[in-house]
Formats: C-alpha cells, structure tokens, sequence
C-alpha cells in the first residue's frame, strides 16, 4: 500500500469515511466508563471532597489543548514546507477542536478554583500560559478566516501556530519553573503517579476518550473542508451520490 | 445509594455539575455546528 497516496485529497477523503466510526464509537463508549469509573467507583478524596471528580474532564481536556496545538503547528508546517493542501487542511481542523478542549480546561478549571482555592482565575504562570494558548488558538482561526487566499491564510497561520509553539513548554514547566497556585504534575512518564488507583483510571479513560473523539471530528472536519476547498473532489462525491 | 447525595456532590455540586455541563455544551455544540456544515455541503453537492 502506498501511503503518500493518502496525501491526496481525494484518495484521503473516501478514506477518513471509512476511519471516522472507528474512533467515534469507541470514543462515545470509553466517555460513559471514564465517567462511571470517575463518579461511582473512585471514591471521595480526604482533602478536596468531591469537587476533585472535575479533574475526569480538566486534565483530559488541558492535555489535549496542549498535544493538538503542537500537533497544528507540525501539520501548518508541513502543510507550508511542501505546499502541501491536505496538511493545511488539517491544521485548519485541529484548530476549532483544540480551542474547544482549551476552552473546556480554562472553564473547568475556573469551577476546580473557586471551591479549592477560593478564586476563579489567579494570574500565575500555568493558568496565565494556558489563557495565552486559546488566544493563539482563537488568533489562528482569526487570521485564517481574515484572509481570502487560501494559499496565503494557510502560510499566515502556519507562522503564527510555528511562533506559538514556544508556549506549549512553558505551559507543561510552568508548575516546576515558577512557584505557581496550580499544582504540580500528577502523573509523570518517569515516576509513579501520586494518586490512587481508580482516580487514575477514570481520568486515563476519559484521556483515550478525548484522544479517539478528538480524531473523529478532526476527520469529519477535514471532510467538510475538502468539499469545501477542493472543487474536484465534491465533484467527485456528487457523481457517486 | 441516595440520588440526592450524589448530586450534591459533598457541596461542590455546582463546581462539578457546572464543569461537565459546561463541557458537554462545548463538546456538544461542536457536533452539531459540524453536522450541519457537513449538511450544508451534502445538500450542495446533491444540488
């Protein structure tokens, strides 16, 4: 099978039909487990009672704020180095999700905050980097969506989202670098996480759930855009309809 | 066990219930503005 096919819009398109219920279905089921786990099974902490149970959908979502950002960035500039349309096409998808999820931790988080440190926003390095992701989120929709060449929004967002790259460590760090409110890391790749065993398994599941969501509207998106951009192939889709 | 305790959530059940609630709108209307994009471009190319 030849892979660089795939790079073709049309050839990507039938494709990424046929992918989306892969990741959809096992998405929407690992969402009730990740939240069956998190709200019947995992048992009440001793210092933060039940208002930890927000941390099922923060940290997932913080996560994926941060992974789909860098994962724009490397398809705006693959997209930019080779000229090439569909990896473009998915840093334009990547986008609306990411901001979503960066939304949803900003929001959440805010929620986690007022109750356990009795504020909704304080401007310390973690939540201030955080804050800064969904503007360059927002700023990359904006300037793409400014822009009438597609050619030339594609390059102009691909700057911006290579630029604010840099923000992304400083997100991840920003707990260890600077004396922050938010708390350190919970989970490490190196060493044992610091929290109990069912806690743990409800926000992984709800992490592999974002993950496979986050493919699956990517891949609808990007279908949308294809249509929508590519004259060819929605001609294409309308002779086999 | 007692539906009543558990939506109060030991206290914090606006934090929580405001968190997923506000998760689910986000989630939530991300599918549907995108299924009715992915209409609108159906019913065009059908045209």
């Amino acid at each position: 099978m030849n892979l660089y096919k795939y790079a073709a819009p049309a050839n990507f398109y039938p494709l990424a039909g046929k992918l989306i219920p892969w990741f959809a279905v096992p998405a929407a089921i690992l969402f009730v487990v990740g939240l069956y786990v998190g709200f019947f099974i995992a048992p009440t902490d001793a210092q933060q009672g039940d208002a930890y149970r927000i941390i099922f959908i923060h940290v997932p979502a913080a996560w994926l704020g941060m992974f789909l950002y860098v994962l724009l960035a490397i398809y705006a500039a693959i997209g930019w180095a080779f000229n090439a349309r569909l990896a473009s096409m998915m840093a334009t998808s990547l986008s609306i999700t990411g901001a979503m999820f960066t939304f949803i931790s900003l929001v959440t988080g805010a929620f986690w905050g007022k109750p356990t440190w009795g504020t909704w926003w304080v401007w310390d390095a973690r939540l201030t980097s955080s804050l800064i992701l969904f503007f360059l989120y927002v700023g990359f929709i904006s300037l793409q969506s400014a822009i009438e060449d597609q050619r030339r929004a594609d390059r102009a967002g691909a700057l911006l989202a290579i630029v604010g790259v840099i923000n992304v460590p400083i997100i991840y760090f920003s707990v260890d670098w600077w004396n922050t409110l938010h708390q350190g890391a919970t989970i490490r790749i190196l060493n044992k996480p610091t929290i109990a065993g069912p806690m743990l398994a409800a926000m992984l599941i709800m992490l592999a759930a974002c993950w496979l969501y986050s493919i699956a509207i990517v891949l609808v998106r990007v279908r949308c855009i294809i249509l929508e951009r590519e004259q060819h192939v929605a001609q294409m889709v309308e002779a086999r309809a | 066990m007692n539906w009543s305790e558990f939506f109060k959530m030991g206290g914090y059940g606006f934090y929580v219930w405001g968190s997923y609630l506000v998760s689910l709108v986000a989630i939530g209307g991300e599918i549907i503005f995108l299924w009715k994009r992915k209409k609108r471009l159906q019913q065009r190319t059908t045209d």
